[in-house]
């Protein structure tokens, strides 16, 4: 496996294969590929760990945010309802100290006391006054005829006994109002004990958590020890039911708990204990409010990592793209260029050389000229000379091959002449129809349309009028070589750029195969066979290199072939 | 027009006596010089009216041939013939009056032709340069006969 990824992969490899010409055409689809993986992994991959180490600070982070307020709120409602409840009880225990035990006993003080309490702190729906010795109601302010009612089996009164205060669960009771009991005992020195009792409806518990300010999604509530709800719950039932929420009993501290409530959905639980009575109190709120910040935070994270990753994508790919396209680009330039560098060293080592055995053959080729024009004269002279005719073919024959060697060895001391260039100025316009003149004669015999297309004004130009005058006579023989009778050749000129001019050769002729078109700038090369030298073309190309300038050649068998030639304003510009 | 004297000079001997006799059937008087020094000698003894000139010759050159030649002989017309010729040969040898550079090898009837026409050139100067003479105008006659030698 790791072998195989090494092998796909492949990075070197495809950095070597940079430097090889010659190697696989699609190792820059490979390239690019692996600079795409490498870029993206480079990038994605530490991205991808900062935006998780973010991810997990965030939330440690935003979590305590969120916790904090929720147990503040909680530790601060039952604190109001610890005071409220305290308030209460010290309320009745006042009561107790403050009127003796006579004084309680009387309807009409007892009546009063109800009636202050009631205007002064409301909620008191009746005030009792209990012996302690055996239970019984000794006197009732209230709606209930309570009075002689015996308490002495029931367990707040003997937990108020025990403890000297009492406070109870929520009951419903008076006018089906939930309410709390609140006794308070009173032990006389001389060792009578009595209790007073109140009854308190809940409305207070409302108050206290309406004034919470819960959203409508969240709920809060009081829980007994058993679990019973002490308060309605917007979610768990009304009061008196049993909440289907089951939460821990002991501890003093406030706790935060996510997790799922029977009916499935995700809450978000706060609880408290009471110190006394044994109540809980619950705030719980669906996961998605309280969290919404977070939610927020998270999805933010999420579209700015995303969007990153697409950016990272997107520009690693372009630009990896255009990247490998220049190199590809630079490396046809230099493909190109040392092919170019290549074919010029060819041409001018074989101009070379041909100059040297073109002086070399000059010298006999000249004695075989004069030794056969001595015959020849020495026959001609010579009157009954037999088979003279014959001889004198011969010797025809001998002089006409020596000419045709001259000129062989004539066109490659010019091809290799470093001749130096005359600069003037010229018309190149001008200079193109001088040319025709020479070509005007073949052209009308054979009935050959030369039309010319020359570019009106056209700059003059720094040139060798000789030179130049050979560069078109060379191309244009060639195209009149190439046309039949009655073809057609076109010559344009224009100004390529602020530096150069161009002329442009066309004619409909018989058109060049690839492979001529490859060698057609190499010396020797001909397809007229007996007519050409092979130099023509290679003598052209020198000469338009040499004046700075550029010649290109485009042709297809059987329509016809063009010849431009560029050439500076300013010779070596 | 008395037969013209030609003086060949050529380190080819096939060559240059080939030619020779090519010429004398031409009615030319044809002289053969070897090499360089052998051509100044043959002029000093018999001044040709035409000389046709190799270039690479071992000894004395043809370049150095034709300085002396025209310095000591400006009338004489000399014919530059020339297997090696490059483009600064045929400068130099134009600036020092050369009356024309040929390529080897060249048709006789080409090498005649030029022959003739140095000839007349010659003739024509040393004509000229008589009237002008006859008429006083010594000056004129000297810088006719020094035109070429530069």
């Amino acid at each position: 496996m790791a072998l195989n990824l090494k092998k796909w992969f492949n990075i070197r490899e495809g950095l070597q294969m940079l430097t090889d010409v010659d190697s696989a055409s699609d190792r820059y689809a490979l390239l690019q590929r692996n600079i795409r993986i490498l870029m993206i992994v480079l990038t994605i991959v530490p991205l991808s760990m900062m935006a998780l180490i973010n991810y997990h600070q965030y939330q440690s982070s935003l979590r305590e945010e969120i916790i904090t307020p929720e147990t503040l709120l909680a530790n601060k409602t039952r604190h109001s309802f610890e005071f409220f409840l305290k308030e209460r009880q010290s309320l009745i225990k006042s009561i107790s100290y403050f009127y003796s035990y006579d004084q309680l006993s009387d309807q009409k003080t007892l009546n009063h006391i109800l009636f202050t309490l009631k205007k002064e702190f409301g909620g008191f729906v009746d005030l009792g006054l209990i012996n302690g010795a055996d239970g019984t109601q000794l006197c009732y302010a209230g709606p209930y005829n309570l009075l002689g009612k015996n308490y002495a089996d029931q367990g707040w009164f003997q937990e108020a006994m025990l403890k000297g205060t009492y406070i109870s669960d929520v009951f419903m009771g008076y006018r089906k109002f939930p309410h709390i009991a609140i006794a308070v005992q009173r032990l006389e020195q001389s060792g009578r004990s009595w209790i007073v009792r109140t009854t308190i409806d809940t409305t207070m518990f409302d108050n206290l958590i309406a004034a919470m300010g819960l959203d409508a999604e969240s709920d809060a509530f009081i829980l007994n020890k058993d679990g019973i709800l002490q308060t309605d719950s917007r979610l768990y039932g009304k009061v008196l039911e049993h909440c289907p929420l089951t939460i821990p009993r002991g501890g003093h501290a406030t706790y935060v708990e996510e997790r799922k409530d029977p009916s499935g959905r995700d809450i978000f639980l706060t609880y408290t204990h009471f110190t006394y009575p044994e109540y809980t109190l619950v705030i719980v709120k669906p996961e998605s409010t309280v969290l919404k910040t977070w939610y927020a935070l998270k999805s933010d994270l999420f579209f700015v990592f995303l969007a990153s990753s697409i950016l990272i994508v997107y520009v690693v790919f372009r630009l990896t793209g255009i990247m490998v396209n220049r190199i590809r680009e630079a490396d046809q330039n230099r493909e190109l260029a040392f092919r170019e560098l290549q074919h010029h060293h060819k041409l001018s080592s074989i101009g070379r050389l041909a100059a040297g055995v073109a002086h070399e053959i000059n010298n006999p080729l000249a004695i075989i000229n004069e030794k056969a024009g001595l015959i020849k004269d020495l026959i001609e002279y010579t009157t009954d000379f037999k088979q003279k005719e014959k001889f004198s073919s011969l010797i025809a024959a001998i002089l006409q091959s020596v000419s045709r060697c001259r000129t062989i060895t004539h066109r490659l001391l010019g091809f290799a002449k470093r001749m130096e260039v005359e600069i003037e100025k010229l018309d190149l316009n001008e200079l193109l129809e001088e040319v025709l003149g020479f070509l005007e004669k073949e052209a009308l015999y054979r009935n050959i349309d030369i039309a010319l297309e020359l570019a009106k004004d056209l700059p003059r130009i720094d040139s060798d009028r000789g030179q130049l005058q050979q560069v078109f006579l060379n191309i244009l023989n060639n195209a009149m070589a190439a046309v039949e009778d009655e073809g057609k050749i076109s010559i344009t000129t224009w100004e390529k750029d602020a530096d150069t001019i161009a002329v442009s050769i066309r004619d409909n002729g018989c058109g060049m195969s690839d492979e001529t078109l490859r060698h057609i700038f190499e010396p020797f090369f001909t397809t007229k066979r007996e007519h050409g030298t092979g130099l023509g073309l290679s003598i052209t190309y020198g000469i338009v290199k040499k004046l700075g300038g550029d010649i290109e050649v485009m042709s297809k068998e059987h329509e016809g072939t063009t010849f431009n030639v560029f050439l500076p304003k300013k010779p070596n510009a | 027009m008395k037969e013209m004297k030609v003086l060949l000079v050529d380190d080819e001997e096939e060559f240059v006596k080939a030619l020779s006799e090519r010429m004398k059937m031409r009615d030319v008087d044809s002289e053969v010089a070897l090499g360089g020094e052998e051509a100044l000698k043959t002029m000093d003894e018999k001044l040709p009216d035409v000389m046709v000139l190799d270039l690479k010759m071992p000894g004395i050159d043809g370049m150095e041939v034709l300085r002396r030649a025209k310095k000591a002989y400006p009338g004489v017309q000399i014919i530059m013939l020339t297997g090696h010729g490059s483009e600064k040969d045929e400068k130099e040898a134009r600036r020092l009056g050369v009356f024309e550079y040929l390529q080897k090898p060249v048709s006789i009837e080409q090498l005649m032709k030029t022959v003739t026409e140095a000839y007349k050139k010659k003739f024509e100067d040393a004509m000229s340069a008589a009237a002008f003479a006859e008429s006083g105008e010594f000056d004129t006659a000297k810088e006719i006969l020094d035109r070429d030698k530069k």
